[in-house]
């Protein structure tokens, strides 16, 4: 690798590459500043629409580049629209949330938040990629963060959990189970108010919930879903198939000990032995070559920085300024929480990027934008609007 | 509202505490991942150096290498191959072919394992052509020992593959590698070994060899073993074994000046050429499982036998340091000496001087049993009680060499056995023992024990008046420091003027009507001591005598001593019929380099103990009358 060094800006090098997109990004930060805080609020919904027809366009001009059609290509520069989507999605979201007559109590107005949340997923899944679809649910955070009811995150987690027992057990057994702690839990919480009736009909959800998760697991889901799914609940255990990538990953982050191999030194970095190294499995690398004090300092770093983005949203005047700024640490959040995740084994593989750390133009504008538009947004916040 | 602002953060933190816990477990807790990726992603390649040479002390080479090649393999790399074209090459049957994979995946599926040990020259070339054809396997090249004078085997010693439990003792070695297993090489093994090279390999996964890891930094050049020099003089060891060929015993020679061993013989021994090469395990098979010839068992050190009369020797140095006998003091012979009353209390002399004042000098040159009695007698009762006695008995005989490893190079010895006072304690409960109970010990029989070694250090110690040097092996390595025990003298607790008139007496052994007369040199003053001593086995509960050991004892010349040698010979007689022959033969060849008895020696050469030790084998008696 030594004797390509000097060819910093080599367009052929993924480092070359990487290094033009870093730098016009500069540009695109400087242009994101000049421009007034209030076109954003004005023209999120344009943006929105727009970001949209990108994306049902893939359809038709798409390019499929390892089994996902997630690409626009003009002249061997490929871009992925859904990183774009991100922004626009939480630009729009901070639009509806902060209209003066949008209450969030409202049954009616939850949905039009949903709506906007579900919108690009509905769109992106198809492609297929899963990974970008998921982080778009990180926006129900905000939403929560707006008083959105308990009820609903608490309704979330239960989902979640019923879906990784739902696999694990079988569906009588479970069924089984759950009626007995919903029976026990009605003669625990038992008063005059308690209707028995509501508790049937949540047993008999949760049952139906059940027998479509396996329906879906079995019926829609592809192998390689399954496989990854089942990988991480534990049910079959193969270092050389599927799991290989975590494997690898693993033994890479392991081998990198307390102070690492230093820089440019990792030999399973250099060996290619972890593949996507350089994208969504980067974090390897630096716990290979810069060890756990390294590794730790970059999961620090973004700890502090999420919860940076999370105070200044908070101390927003405007309220389009503030959910803009809770959707962003939202979506840092989940990048940083699904990608890191998978690579240290605890997740399922979602092929998500690092932030600001993963190769990838679209993924480094995107945040970029992302980022800068609340640094625009959080400067105007002195000024009356 | 405002309350559920805080779950993002929490959620950031538990995230965040999770992945640092998580790296905490991978990368320190855990340190099985990073031997995982020095295995996947960094190939050893080992560079294994030339093994010293051994040269005698007169730089004759013993022993050389040459070069052999064995097939490795790494099972984990094994792809789909022509097994049956690859078995025929190598001549070996598709079963065997799978239960040499299945033990080299047992050892390691990743490191290679040697699938084929030591092909041949013509064999390797074949190969060396079409190897690229079967990946997984290469051909390592191996150094292996060659020996040019086909001699000294017991004390050069084999060198074998590491076994398993030296494996886990030893980090530096693998599997396949060849270590001392014996000998010389054992005993030296860190100096001839040398220090393997080991380079670096980065792989990529697809197994590629993509250059050198951190550019060759760690890399390190393999270091060729050091050569050895022995104190060997291998004209005599050869000489030696010569002799002995077709009897059974050992001789050991030490240069009493500097406690150098010039011969280590034990016979019967091997050709140490058959234990090289692929015959090597068929070859060692059959010298192990020889119980009757034992070829690998070094008699020189490790056979135990009962001094015998060269024992007089040292209960008249005692004696005399103790001062209960002079030269001077005289006993009286019976043809034999009686020690108690009843009829079996009586030790046959053949000294043939009846009723006749003895002194030293013709108690030692006619080697009269009643003399040393007498001796031994006055020694344990010079003690408040018998037990004290024999304690001083016994210490000085343990600075005499006697009872002790000696502490020379070589891995294998034993201890031999001079009875103390606890020893008699246990199997007379009572104490009633006496001197007289224990009067075998007079005359080296008895309890008594020891090797040839011990005897040919106690010879030089004689030869030296009062001191030795450890008997040693090593004249010189390249770069190290010779062991400083060889150096210093030690200290028998003898006066030295005590030694003259035994050395008198050992040189009429030879000069006046000694036992050895008929051994006399005109140019050479020999002393010596013969030996005869009786030994038997129980056989079914029943004692049976077996033909006597012949020994001898010498040195020479009488000032000045260059030589001191033991000569053992199992069942050989008496002292005088062959092991003095042999003695006075080595000694006369080392000394002057050529014999002036070329009948002795054709008759000692040709003599052959086959039938007898045949004989005795099958009928479990005495074989031979004595001559």
């Amino acid at each position: 690798m030594d004797e390509t060094h000097y060819q910093i800006f080599d367009f052929d090098v993924r480092y070359g590459k990487q290094l033009i997109w870093i730098l016009l990004s500069f540009l695109i930060i400087l242009f994101i500043l000049f421009i007034e805080a209030k076109f954003y609020e004005r023209f999120s919904s344009i943006i929105y629409v727009v970001s949209l027809l990108s994306l049902i366009g893939l359809f038709l001009f798409g390019k499929t580049i390892s089994g996902a059609t997630s690409w626009y290509v003009f002249n061997g520069i490929s871009i992925q629209p859904s990183e774009f989507v991100k922004i626009a999605t939480a630009l729009a979201l901070a639009k509806l949330l902060s209209d003066k007559h949008y209450n969030l109590k409202l049954f009616k107005n939850q949905i039009k938040a949903f709506i906007i949340i579900l919108l690009p997923i509905v769109l992106i899944v198809p492609q297929p990629d899963p990974g970008s679809a998921i982080v778009f649910l990180g926006f129900t955070l905000v939403l929560y963060h707006e008083g959105l009811p308990k009820l609903y995150i608490g309704l979330g987690f239960s989902l979640i959990i019923l879906f990784i027992l739902a696999l694990l057990i079988n569906e009588l057994l479970l069924s089984a189970l759950l009626l007995s702690v919903i029976i026990g839990f009605y003669f625990i919480v038992r008063s005059k108010k308690t209707k028995i009736l509501s508790f049937f009909v949540i047993f008999i959800c949760a049952v139906g919930y059940i027998y479509t998760v396996n329906y879906v697991f079995n019926n829609v889901f592809e192998q390689r879903h399954r496989d990854r799914i089942n990988l991480l609940i534990g049910k079959t255990i193969d270092a050389k198939g599927i799991g290989y990538n975590t494997r690898q990953s693993e033994i890479a982050i392991g081998s990198g000990s307390l102070y690492g191999k230093g820089y440019l030194q990792g030999t399973q970095t250099k060996g290619n032995f972890v593949p996507e190294q350089h994208t969504d499995y980067i974090f390897s690398i630096i716990g290979e070559e810069f060890g756990f004090l390294g590794s730790t300092l970059v999961i620090l770093l973004f700890m502090i920085f999420i919860m940076r983005i999370l105070k200044k949203a908070k101390y927003q005047k405007s309220k389009f300024s503030r959910v803009y700024g809770y959707g962003i640490a939202a979506l840092f959040f989940v990048h940083f929480t699904i990608n890191i995740g998978m690579v240290l084994g605890l997740l399922p593989t979602i092929g998500i990027p690092l932030p600001f750390f993963s190769y990838g133009g679209s993924a480094l504008w995107g945040f970029t934008i992302l980022l800068f538009i609340f640094i625009r947004l959080d400067a105007n916040k002195y000024y009356e609007w | 509202m405002k309350n559920n602002s805080s779950l993002l953060r929490n959620m950031t933190i538990l995230v965040g505490v999770i992945f640092i816990f998580r790296l905490f477990y991978l990368q320190i807790l855990n340190d099985s991942y990073e031997k995982l990726s020095d295995n996947n992603a960094i190939k050893v390649k080992y560079e294994y150096p030339e093994r010293g040479y051994i040269y005698d002390r007169n730089n004759k080479l013993l022993v050389a290498n040459q070069t052999s090649y064995d097939i490795m393999v790494i099972p984990n790399e094994v792809m789909q191959i022509d097994t049956l074209s690859f078995c025929k090459l190598l001549n070996i049957s598709k079963e065997s072919y799978i239960k040499r994979i299945e033990k080299a995946t047992h050892y390691s599926p990743r490191i290679p394992s040697v699938f084929l040990k030591q092909l041949s020259k013509a064999d390797f070339g074949a190969l060396q052509e079409i190897m690229y054809n079967f990946s997984g396997f290469y051909i390592q090249k191996r150094i292996i020992r060659d020996y040019p004078k086909n001699s000294a085997a017991n004390v050069l010693g084999y060198i074998s593959e590491i076994n398993e439990d030296q494996l886990d003792e030893k980090e530096t070695y693998h599997q396949g590698e060849l270590i001392g297993a014996s000998g010389i090489e054992q005993f030296y093994e860190a100096a001839l070994r040398g220090e393997k090279g080991l380079q670096y390999i980065q792989r990529n996964r697809f197994n590629k060899e993509i250059g050198a890891y951190k550019n060759g930094t760690l890399d390190k050049k393999a270091i060729a073993g050091q050569d050895i020099v022995l104190t060997l003089d291998s004209k005599l060891q050869q000489y030696g074994e010569l002799l002995m060929r077709n009897k059974r015993g050992g001789i050991v020679a030490i240069e009493p000046s500097t406690g150098e061993i010039l011969a280590l013989v034990t016979a019967p021994s091997y050709n140490p050429n058959d234990l090289v090469g692929r015959k090597r395990s068929k070859n060692f098979t059959k010298l192990y499982l020889d119980s009757i010839n034992k070829p690998l068992y070094d008699r020189g050190l490790l056979a135990q036998y009962p001094p015998g009369s060269p024992f007089k020797l040292a209960n008249a140095l005692i004696g005399l340091q103790e001062k209960v006998i002079t030269p001077n003091t005289t006993f009286l012979c019976f043809h034999g000496y009686r020690y108690g009353n009843r009829e079996n209390e009586f030790m046959k002399c053949h000294c043939e001087i009846f009723n006749s004042p003895i002194d030293l000098d013709l108690g030692i040159y006619r080697s009269c049993n009643s003399y040393f009695s007498n001796v031994y007698r006055r020694i344990i009762e010079n003690g408040e009680t018998p037990s004290l006695g024999l304690d001083k008995w016994n210490d000085y005989l343990g600075s005499l060499g006697f009872g002790n490893y000696l502490g020379y190079d070589l891995p294998t010895g034993k201890k031999g056995l001079i009875p103390n006072s606890d020893y008699y304690n246990k199997y007379y409960p009572l104490r009633n023992w006496r001197a007289v109970t224990t009067i075998s010990n007079a005359i080296g029989q008895g309890e008594v024990l020891s090797t040839p070694i011990q005897l040919a250090n106690f010879t030089a110690i004689i030869a030296n008046r009062g001191y030795y040097y450890t008997p040693h092996m090593i004249r010189y390595i390249k770069d190290s420091v010779i062991n400083k025990d060889f150096t210093t003298p030690k200290y028998a607790k003898i006066d030295k003027e005590n030694f003259e008139p035994v050395i008198q007496g050992m040189y009429n052994v030879f000069e006046k009507e000694g036992t050895a007369r008929y051994y006399k040199l005109k140019d050479l003053s020999q002393c010596g001591k013969t030996g005869t001593a009786q030994n038997f086995k129980r056989i079914n509960g029943k004692k049976i005598t077996f033909e006597d050991h012949s020994i001898f004892i010498a040195f020479a010349p009488k000032d000045n001593p260059k030589i001191a040698i033991a000569v053992f010979i199992e069942n050989g007689g008496y002292g005088s019929l062959i092991a003095a022959p042999i003695a006075s033969l080595m000694m006369e060849k080392y000394l002057k380099g050529e014999t002036s008895r070329p009948i002795l020696e054709d008759v000692m050469i040709k003599k052959s103990l086959e039938a007898l030790y045949k004989h005795q084998e099958q009928t479990g008696y005495k074989g031979a009358e004595k001559k």
